[in-house]
C-alpha cells in the first residue's frame, strides 16, 4: 500500500493494515519533524511532491522489495504540506514471516525513498526564513537505478 | 518540437514558472538544461545535481524526446 496524504499520518491504521496471521513481526519505520537543522531552530518542514510520479516510485519501490525478501505486507505513507515539529512525515511498515527480511527491507524502502521519489522539503525556521532542504552542489546520481 | 515542461521546488523557484510548453530545436533531454540556463543563468551550476523526467520516468541526457511529451525537471529530492 502506498499513500500520499496531506493530513496528519494515522500510524495506528497503518501498523493495522500489516498484520497477517502468517507474519512473525511488523518492522516500522517512522520519520519525524526535527526541531533543528543545521544548528538552526525549525517550526516545521514543508513538504511537496510530483504526486503522480511519486506515487509510481512508491509502488516501484514496493514492487523491488517484494521481489528481494519473502515479505507479506508493505506500507508507504508520506505526508505533505506542513508538517510540525514531532509529528511524523513518513510512514513505512513492512511485514514478514520473521525479523531479518522485515528489519532489511524496511531499511532499504526508507533508503531508495529518499534518494529517488520526487518530495521535497522546505525548512521553515524560527528567523522567519525558509529554504529547500538538500543541496544543489551534491553530484549527479545514477539515473539508470530505477 | 513541442514539450511539456514541469518544474518543483528549488527548481521552480529558479525559473519562475511551475510550468510552460517549450519548443526545442534538438529533441534530446540535454537541450532542456541549455534552455533552462537561457531562463536563468545559475541553471548551469545546477544541471549536475538535476534529474529530468521524461513521461514520469527518470531518464539520461541523452534520451530522445518525442513531440507532446512531459518533462519533469527534478531538483535533488529530500523526502523522508
Amino acid at each position: 500500500m502506498t499513500a500520499l496524504t496531506l493530513n496528519p499520518i494515522d500510524i495506528g491504521a497503518v501498523v493495522s493494515g500489516l498484520t497477517s496471521p502468517e507474519s512473525g513481526g511488523i518492522d516500522v519505520f517512522i520519520g519525524t519533524t526535527r526541531n533543528q537543522s543545521r544548528g538552526r531552530e525549525v517550526l516545521l518542514l514543508e513538504y511537496e511532491a510530483f504526486e503522480p510520479m511519486a506515487l509510481e516510485v512508491m509502488e516501484n519501490l514496493e514492487r523491488r522489495a517484494m521481489e528481494r525478501w519473502p515479505l507479506h505486507k508493505i506500507a508507504i505513507v508520506h505526508r505533505l504540506g506542513r508538517v510540525p515539529v514531532g509529528e511524523a512525515s513518513v510512514v513505512i511498515g513492512v511485514s514478514a514471516g520473521h525479523r531479518k527480511e522485515a528489519f532489511e527491507a524496511c531499511r532499504f524502502l526508507i533508503d531508495v525513498l529518499k534518494q529517488d521519489v520526487p518530495i521535497w522539503k522546505r525548512e521553515h525556521f524560527a528567523d522567519g526564513t525558509m529554504e529547500w532542504s538538500g543541496s544543489i552542489q551534491q553530484s549527479k546520481v545514477n539515473v539508470n537505478r530505477v | 518540437m513541442k514539450i511539456r515542461l514541469r518544474l518543483f521546488a528549488n527548481a521552480r523557484d529558479l525559473a519562475g514558472f511551475a510550468e510552460k510548453t517549450v519548443d526545442l530545436q534538438h529533441p534530446r533531454a540535454s537541450e532542456v538544461f541549455e534552455y533552462l540556463a537561457s531562463v536563468n543563468p545559475e541553471f548551469r551550476e545546477w544541471s549536475r545535481s538535476i534529474r529530468l523526467a521524461v513521461n514520469r520516468r527518470y531518464v539520461d541526457d541523452a534520451h530522445p524526446l518525442q513531440e507532446g511529451d512531459e518533462v519533469a525537471v527534478i531538483p535533488p529530492v529530500s523526502g523522508g
